[in-house]
């Protein structure tokens, strides 16, 4: 029974997007203004907050980088396509996914689903692997730097974890997009670049160029060699 | 700025203004040389006639005049001539004397038109001529006369006198060379008034030429400066008035347009809302239909198909207006093609033998995927819907000067499209059949394909393959875009 908070301030996608999800065995508070689904983070504890980009007073992209400052709950943006921007922006505030209105039911689910989903350890590996400063815990889902863990998103630990699972292999945008969002149809893979900027910032060592994820242009990104 | 003809306005006119120098020119001339000519030769006539006669009277005569007489009359006036030195002849009966020296001229040049001229005119007669060599003369005749109680008797004795006019033919031959010298030099200098007058008139006419390529290349407010009070002026001021309209008019239209615009996109983007509430619902519906009424079944069935209908329509119609209001953006990613078609069918489920595919390996190109996706998406359905199974999806790329291409025909095996239809195809809401019949599609799919590939700098062209094809004779559509897409 995920517990899902929806932030949506139309009230008939707010109901109805309830009504779908609660139908498929979620338990889903909504709010209708960023203010009050803040509010709400406290004291629901959702696994997942579904949050439309454009809200009253304080916006999506706002709400989602208050959330991130204290959580790492997974976010899914409620856009519609032509916010070409905001998507964008959205990203970088620590969006994990998003979803392009209106959509049926069923589309958000399997989101909803895919985001939530723990993947087991590809090969079933040692669980904990060194690479370089960095230790992966691939049983446990954490990562450290230099033996301090480290605050990743869902989604920056899926990304790590599919990259770092077959070093040195390059990975197309469109490959990460299905394998570590599920995305089966053509997502936006400016997804993937915003994912893969979020974690250099935390990963990378700033001084110099990117040491563990890099990008192979025309390619896609591939991790190391180190 | 294409060539001037070769007989442009400024050739016409300088033509015309050398033309009318020209003729004032030799007209003067003319006039001016016969005037002068007649007054140089007969003040040269008078004075030498006169002369003759009174030389003439002066002599005494003793008739009969023996030739020793004729000889000294004719010595004498002979040494007398005026304004030039002349050669006298006398004769008398058929007594001859000539006061000229071997190699002077002879009385050969003496006409009988002028014997008989004098021989009527006791006053004397004379005439010009010239000799076989072109030289000319004055020849005068005069009658010797005596005066009888008052009366002019003739003697009988004629006197001839022949004076070369070469001074005379030297001076009209020298204002003839001095009118052919200042003509040359006139007309010369009338160039420059030909070229001032032309410049007044074609500058404007420049001006206004380029003002109306301006105006063609959509610079509406172009304007001509308006000089004088003239008739070009006056069609300057024609000019800037209608362009005036003109941007009036258009600004007016586009004015309209953008509302037009503005209008639809705003449509779509409330009619989103409502339906993405209704959208997430439908499910609850057609779960829920099982256990109701048949009659209240389909209903709620109708409004949940429909509404999925309508969220395509207004996704679609969406998806036009940014395009018309150009805030459409491609999202590049380098893709392998083969790979990027073959998950667009598989995700249709249309890898099930409907479609054939020829897919070369290893061709990467950077485009939008979700983009390239929707087209080929359309351009199969379509194939599948209008035309008939088996579908044939071709890929290649090309050379062209401007780059490498990437080309993507999709042809199927139906029946082909209409030659009326054909010009049409990619118009927005186009329906093939007259009974406005709706289709499975929101009737936007090829005109959101064409302006897909427009954005990627691309073309997408609709065909009938020749008869007996390689089996497939239906349509062809070819989609031809760069092999690498500008952002």
């Amino acid at each position: 029974m995920p517990r899902v908070l929806l932030i949506e301030d139309d009230p008939s996608i707010r109901e109805g997007v309830a009504l779908g999800l609660r139908r498929r065995g979620h338990e889903v508070r909504s709010a209708g203004t960023g203010e009050e689904g803040l509010a709400l983070l406290g004291a629901f504890h959702p696994e997942l907050v579904l949050l439309d980009l454009m809200l009253p007073g304080i916006n999506g992209v706002q709400v989602c980088r208050r959330i991130r400052e204290d959580s790492l709950v997974p976010v899914i943006m409620l856009t519609a396509r032509g916010d070409d921007f905001d998507v964008v922006v959205g990203l970088e505030a620590g969006a994990d996914d998003y979803i392009v209105k209106p959509a049926r039911t069923a589309i958000i689910e399997a989101r909803v689903r895919a985001v939530l989903r723990r993947r087991p350890a590809p090969g079933g590996g040692l669980g904990v692997e060194r690479h370089g400063e960095l230790t992966v815990d691939r049983a446990g889902l954490t990562v450290s730097r230099n033996g301090e863990r480290l605050a990743l998103a869902p989604s920056e630990i899926k990304l790590l974890l599919h990259l770092s699972a077959a070093p040195e292999q390059v990975f197309s945008r469109q490959q990460l997009l299905e394998g570590v969002w599920e995305h089966s149809y053509h997502a936006d893979a400016r997804l993937v670049d915003a994912c893969v900027r979020r974690l250099r910032h935390k990963i990378e060592d700033p001084a110099h160029g990117p040491r563990y994820i890099q990008t192979v242009r025309g390619f896609g990104y591939r991790f190391g060699p180190l | 700025m294409p060539s001037r003809a070769p007989f442009g306005l400024r050739t016409r006119l300088i033509a015309a203004f050398l033309l009318v120098a020209a003729i004032c020119a030799v007209s003067t001339a003319a006039l001016t040389y016969r005037q002068a000519r007649s007054a140089v030769l007969t003040q040269s006539q008078d004075t030498a006639v006169s002369t003759l006669r009174d030389q003439l009277e002066a002599v005494a005569l003793t008739l009969p005049l023996d030739q020793r007489q004729l000889q000294r009359v004719v010595d004498d006036v002979g040494r007398r001539g005026k304004p030039h030195p002349w050669v006298v002849f006398g004769e008398y009966g058929t007594l001859r004397a000539t006061s000229a020296d071997l190699g002077s001229p002879v009385s050969d040049v003496l006409t009988d038109t002028l014997r008989t001229q004098v021989s009527s005119h006791p006053h004397g007669a004379f005439q010009r001529v010239t000799d076989d060599r072109g030289e000319p003369y004055l020849t005068i005749g005069m009658p010797a006369v005596f005066l009888h109680n008052g009366a002019r008797e003739a003697t009988g004795a004629v006197l001839y006198a022949v004076m070369p006019l070469s001074t005379e033919q030297q001076t009209v031959d020298a204002m003839v060379q001095a009118a052919k010298q200042g003509a040359v030099p006139g007309l010369a200098i009338s160039v420059v008034p030909a070229l001032l007058a032309a410049r007044s008139v074609l500058r404007p006419v420049r001006d206004m030429r380029r003002a109306a390529q301006n105006l063609g290349r959509g610079r509406l407010d172009t304007r001509i400066e308006v000089r004088g009070a003239d008739e070009l002026a006056g069609l300057a001021r024609t000019f800037n008035e209608t362009a005036g309209a003109l941007e009036e008019s258009v600004a007016e239209l586009r004015e309209a347009e953008a509302r037009a615009r503005r209008f639809a996109a705003d449509v779509s983007h409330e009619l989103r809302t409502p339906l993405a509430g209704m959208l997430a619902v439908t499910e609850v519906l057609d779960e829920d239909a099982e256990q109701l009424d048949p009659d209240t079944a389909k209903a709620l069935r109708l409004i949940s198909a429909e509404t999925g209908k309508l969220a395509v329509l207004v996704e679609d119609l969406m998806e036009i207006s940014r395009f018309d209001a150009r805030a459409a953006g491609l999202n590049l990613d380098d893709v392998d093609v083969a790979e990027a078609v073959g998950k667009t069918l598989q995700r249709r489920h249309w890898d099930d033998g409907r479609v054939t595919t020829d897919l070369p390996d290893g061709v990467r190109a950077r485009l939008d995927p979700r983009r390239f996706d929707v087209v080929l998406a359309n351009l199969v359905g379509n194939a599948l819907r209008h035309g008939a199974a088996p579908v044939r999806v071709a890929v290649r790329t090309a050379s062209a000067p401007e780059g490498e291409r990437l080309v993507v025909e999709v042809a199927d095996s139906g029946p082909g499209i209409g030659a009326e239809v054909l010009p049409h195809i990619f118009d927005r809401f186009f329906k093939a059949d007259a009974a406005r019949t709706r289709s499975a599609g929101s009737g936007l799919g090829l005109a959101i394909s064409l302006e897909n590939v427009r954005l990627h700098g691309g073309t997408l062209s609709a065909a009938n393959a020749p008869e007996g094809a390689d089996g497939f004779g239906g349509a062809v559509f070819t989609l031809d875009m760069p092999l690498e897409a500008a952002p």
